[in-house]
């Protein structure tokens, strides 16, 4: 297998026959390689099982309010998330504004974090956005977590996950997102 | 003139030393490796940008899939200390063996008045039982009772805040994951970790 055979062919002088001593060593190359090969598998799975994670802080909910800054509410955005991954944004207050139906993805919520983002930053001298997420009853988690994403991608650090208000709700069922 | 003649050398290399190496890395990761466990309820996780990586012990993990929630805890001590507080808090004596077999399993999702005759079942049975998640409605929320005296055990046992976890599926709906951030906001745990799959950043 993995020695050649070095002995030099078969060549009996004196024409005594010697019993041909085994050798003792033993061809290890097969264990070795089932052993690298255990080796890989484990260390493939040590590092896939390790679960990796986002930091999430939520709004105090306590009674008592402190430490509450008045914003202005044209620098406010609202992100409803409705049913069928579909979104609505407004900016400002409820009911004030008409809002913005649009999707997840680069086109769809990205683009109008962006755009209003700079918006807000060239109306206000360069105080940024503050976004509220509120999430219907009808979205799902992986909406939750995208737009929560999306977020992040587009280096909006002032945001907040709220209650939704029945106002906005009455406005999703009108566009059939609820 | 006579030939020089070149000694043949054998090709043979001794594996002994390899053999010694590979073996002794293989039982440094099978020692070491920890199996990913399963889920209770199947939890397909949704991907986000930025992920950082959790640590081993000293986390709670919140299971929510199916509309169920799954609550699990690291470390046998914590578990076994929680699962004493919670009994006595409802009034429940856990016996010795129920106690052995609740601090083995890593995630359970039972109401505290099945948990007793859950724990004493034959395992095979047991594992056959769908469990019915933790109840976390406003008249028993037993979730709330569960993460308090899960906290409250890591404080005493190892001087640390518990670091909560939750784990989601990507499909469930809203009004549950809402649920389990108000019971944890309710003992004033605002901050948590979401268990995602780290997705490529968009160019």
């Amino acid at each position: 297998m993995a020695e050649l055979d070095t002995s030099g062919g078969g060549k009996h002088k004196g024409g005594k026959v010697r019993s041909k001593k085994a050798s003792t060593r033993v061809d290890l190359t097969a264990m070795v390689d089932l052993a690298f090969l255990l080796i890989t598998f484990f260390m493939l799975t040590t590092t896939l099982s390790k679960s990796k994670a986002m930091d999430m802080v939520m709004p105090d909910k306590d009674d008592q309010k402190k430490d509450e800054l008045a914003v202005a509410e044209s620098r406010t955005m609202t992100i409803l998330l409705g049913s069928h991954d579909k979104i609505e944004w407004y900016m400002g207050l409820p009911g004030k504004s008409t809002p913005t139906i649009d999707n997840f993805g680069k086109d769809g919520l990205r683009k109008a974090l962006i755009e209003n983002g700079n918006k807000v930053k060239a109306e206000h001298g360069g105080q940024p956005m503050i976004v509220l997420i509120k999430p219907s009853d009808k979205s799902n988690y992986a909406n939750f977590v995208a737009a929560l994403d999306e977020l992040n991608i587009t280096g909006i650090d002032i945001h907040a996950v709220v209650d939704i208000m029945p106002i906005e709700v009455e406005d999703l069922k009108k566009n059939g997102l609820y | 003139m006579p030939r020089v003649k070149i000694a043949r050398k054998s090709t043979a290399t001794d594996m002994t030393a390899m053999c010694d190496v590979a073996f002794l890395l293989l039982t440094f990761f099978i020692l070491t490796s920890k199996f990913k466990t399963a889920d209770p309820v199947p939890v397909d996780i949704p991907g986000y940008t930025k992920t950082v990586v959790l640590p081993e012990d000293n986390i709670a993990t919140l299971t929510i899939g199916q509309g169920k929630v799954f609550f699990g805890v690291e470390g046998i001590p914590i578990r076994k200390q929680m699962l004493e507080e919670v009994g006595k808090i409802y009034s429940i004596t856990f016996t010795p063996e129920e106690t052995n077999t609740f601090v083995t399993m890593p995630t359970f999702g039972m109401p505290i008045a099945q948990l007793k005759g859950y724990l004493s079942m034959d395992p095979d049975k047991r594992k056959e039982i769908q469990q019915p998640g933790i109840p976390t409605d406003s008249v028993s929320n037993e979730l709330f009772n569960w993460i308090k005296q899960a906290r409250v055990a890591d404080v005493v046992l190892n001087q640390k805040a518990l670091r909560i976890t939750i784990k989601g599926d990507a499909r469930q709906e809203y009004p549950t994951i809402k649920t389990v951030i108000a019971t944890l906001q309710k003992q004033k745990v605002n901050k948590f970790s979401l268990i995602t799959a780290l997705k490529a950043a968009p160019k």
